[in-house]
């Protein structure tokens, strides 16, 4: 294990969260206050309770989960991304380094990042509604995974990525619907019987269902579902990149 | 002495069916510095690519001191430092960071006195808090030198070092690459610029459409193009070459018509004179005559173009 290496590019990837710490951190610490006040104060005040809890802190764990989702996509694809966009990813190339170290190092800081920014966005919704969270260990395993999850997949499109256009078209059309549409905002309970089959479709439900459980105790889907459903897709993004890595694709001719 | 680099049968094949290298056969000796000449496309880069571990190779296998790049990748990339052709570098770090990033990726323990040392010998050290985008291009081919020195590597792949680079560099580089040979690293240089290995190099070789087509000392070939010729346009054609002149380096051309004398500039005496004289004397006359030296420019193209 070349651990120097593994270090070295952990290391260079948090220093380019430090330096773009405006991107990184504070806008969607300011995207998410805006969600606060908006739905939170504004509209929120207009609706009714959902199982007992007000809507504004119904919407913690997900805006967390949309953030979480789309930052660590957006951290580990361009990570990965740039170095192949300027060239430098010759260096990686060509250092005694192993496909597993590449990725734990990427994926390791995109997913730090990433926990880093929910914790702060959790404090964030601290300033707005009263926090309460009814299983902490629950609630930072599933911080923790779905970040390395998506990093992974974030990872993955910056691989599969050959322009910048295609480094936001998955995160646009695919991730930022399916979170909306996947309980971020409402309990899929309240939608028509139809919609609420259909959104079992959605992978993002099982996600946000088990994280808002593990604030408040109330679910969509069962907690196992949820964690069975997250880790399926941990293992289905780590054996896209193990082919990746095997076939070379996209990285070394 | 065992050879630093063994390259056997190395054959490469892009998914487009370009075929980049033609089972290439090479040895790079022990701290030598070796030049590959080639014209563009000819497969230079390709061939230091799959060496350090960018490009797969298609056939063929790759030792870097008894490791095989594939299946001992660790040991053998650890020993080498690449210098890519273009000027890929990151925009926003600063050169310090770099250059030090470097030295870990390739699993060395910090060490900024090195580090220090090698900005220093590169003229960068007043440069080092500065973010590489803001350096001019001679400088950021000195940070590309330095990042590839920065794991102490003892073999060092300059690939095209000196295209685009002012004449100040260009001698930095030169010594740049003396003192590292003096320190016992094996030098691997491509160039476009055959003055350049004529300078530098201990050998060359020269690599034609994915083939290695020539392999010599430079001293030897040195040795072929300091041969000039003299030719001499004769009054009347020769049947032979007569026996009193058999001492010297004669061939007859051009319909017997012209009488050819290859000789050693380089050497104390020509036998120019001498020759004139027993010419003279065995009463052959000639109407013209001229001189000619070919140059390692020359000896390249006639190579390059010959298996056109």
């Amino acid at each position: 294990m070349n651990l120097h290496a593994v270090c070295a590019i952990y290391r260079f990837e948090m220093a380019r969260a430090g330096r773009t710490l405006m991107q990184s951190i504070i806008s969607p610490v300011i995207s998410t206050s805006l969600y606060f006040v908006v739905f939170g104060a504004a509209i929120g005040s207009r609706i009714p309770e959902t199982h007992g809890i007000s809507y504004g802190a119904f919407l913690v764990p997900g805006l967390i989960m949309l953030s979480l989702l789309t930052q660590s996509i957006a951290n580990a694809s361009f990570g990965i991304y740039f170095p192949k966009f300027t060239g430098t990813i010759y260096e990686l190339l060509s250092a005694p380094v192993s496909y597993l170290e590449l990725v734990v190092s990427y994926v390791g800081a995109a997913a730090t990042k990433s926990v880093i920014l929910g914790l702060i966005i959790l404090a964030t919704a601290g300033l707005f509604v009263p926090l309460q969270v009814a299983h902490p260990l629950w609630m930072l395993l599933f911080l923790v995974l779905t970040s390395v999850t998506f990093s992974l997949f974030g990872f993955i499109i910056g691989i599969w990525a050959d322009g910048f256009e295609k480094l936001q078209i998955i995160p646009l059309l695919i991730i930022t619907p399916l979170t909306f549409l996947g309980g971020s905002f409402y309990s899929i309970d309240i939608l028509p019987p139809f919609w609420q089959t259909a959104a079992l479709f959605n992978p993002v439900v099982y996600l946000i269902s088990g994280f808002r459980w593990s604030f408040y105790g109330i679910a969509d889907v069962s907690v196992g579902i949820s964690l069975v459903m997250t880790i399926g897709f941990l293992a289905l993004f780590t054996a896209i990149v193990a082919w990746i890595f095997k076939t070379g694709y996209r990285i070394k001719a | 002495m065992q050879p630093i680099i063994t390259i056997s049968n190395l054959s490469k094949s892009y998914a487009s069916g370009f075929q980049a290298l033609k089972g290439v056969n090479l040895e790079i000796r022990r701290g030598e510095i070796f030049a590959l000449l080639g014209p563009n496309g000819a497969g230079k880069t390709t061939l230091i690519s799959t060496i350090c571990g960018i490009v797969n190779p298609s056939e063929g296998q790759i030792l870097v001191d008894g490791h095989d790049i594939v299946t001992d990748y660790r040991a053998a990339r650890s020993m080498i430092g690449l210098v890519p052709q273009e000027l890929t570098t990151d925009a926003f770090e600063s050169v310090w960071a770099t250059v030090s990033f470097s030295r870990g990726l390739f699993g060395k323990r910090k060490n900024p006195a090195y580090i220090e040392e090698v900005l220093k010998a590169l003229s960068l050290w007043d440069k080092k808090d500065n973010r590489i985008m803001t350096l001019s291009g001679g400088m950021k081919r000195r940070v590309l030198i330095a990042k590839a020195l920065s794991h102490e590597p003892s073999i060092l792949f300059l690939d095209e070092p000196t295209a685009g680079v002012d004449v100040e560099l260009r001698q930095d580089m030169w010594q740049l690459v003396r003192s590292l040979q003096a320190r016992g690293v094996t030098i691997i240089l491509t160039t476009h610029y055959i003055d350049e290995a004529e300078e530098m190099a201990d050998r060359i070789g020269v690599i034609r459409k994915g083939e290695i087509i020539l392999v010599d000392e430079k001293a030897e070939l040195m040795r072929k193009l300091g041969k000039k010729q003299l030719t001499l346009q004769l009054e009347a054609p020769l049947e032979s070459i007569p026996s009193e002149l058999g001492g010297y380096e004669l061939d007859l051309a051009n319909g017997r018509s012209e009488l050819v004398y290859t000789y050693d500039a380089q050497g104390e005496r020509s036998g120019i004179l001498a020759l004139l004289q027993a010419l003279n004397a065995a009463g052959i006359r000639f109407k013209d005559l001229q001189t000619t030296q070919s140059s390692l420019e020359d000896i390249f193209v006639s190579l390059v173009r010959e298996r056109k």
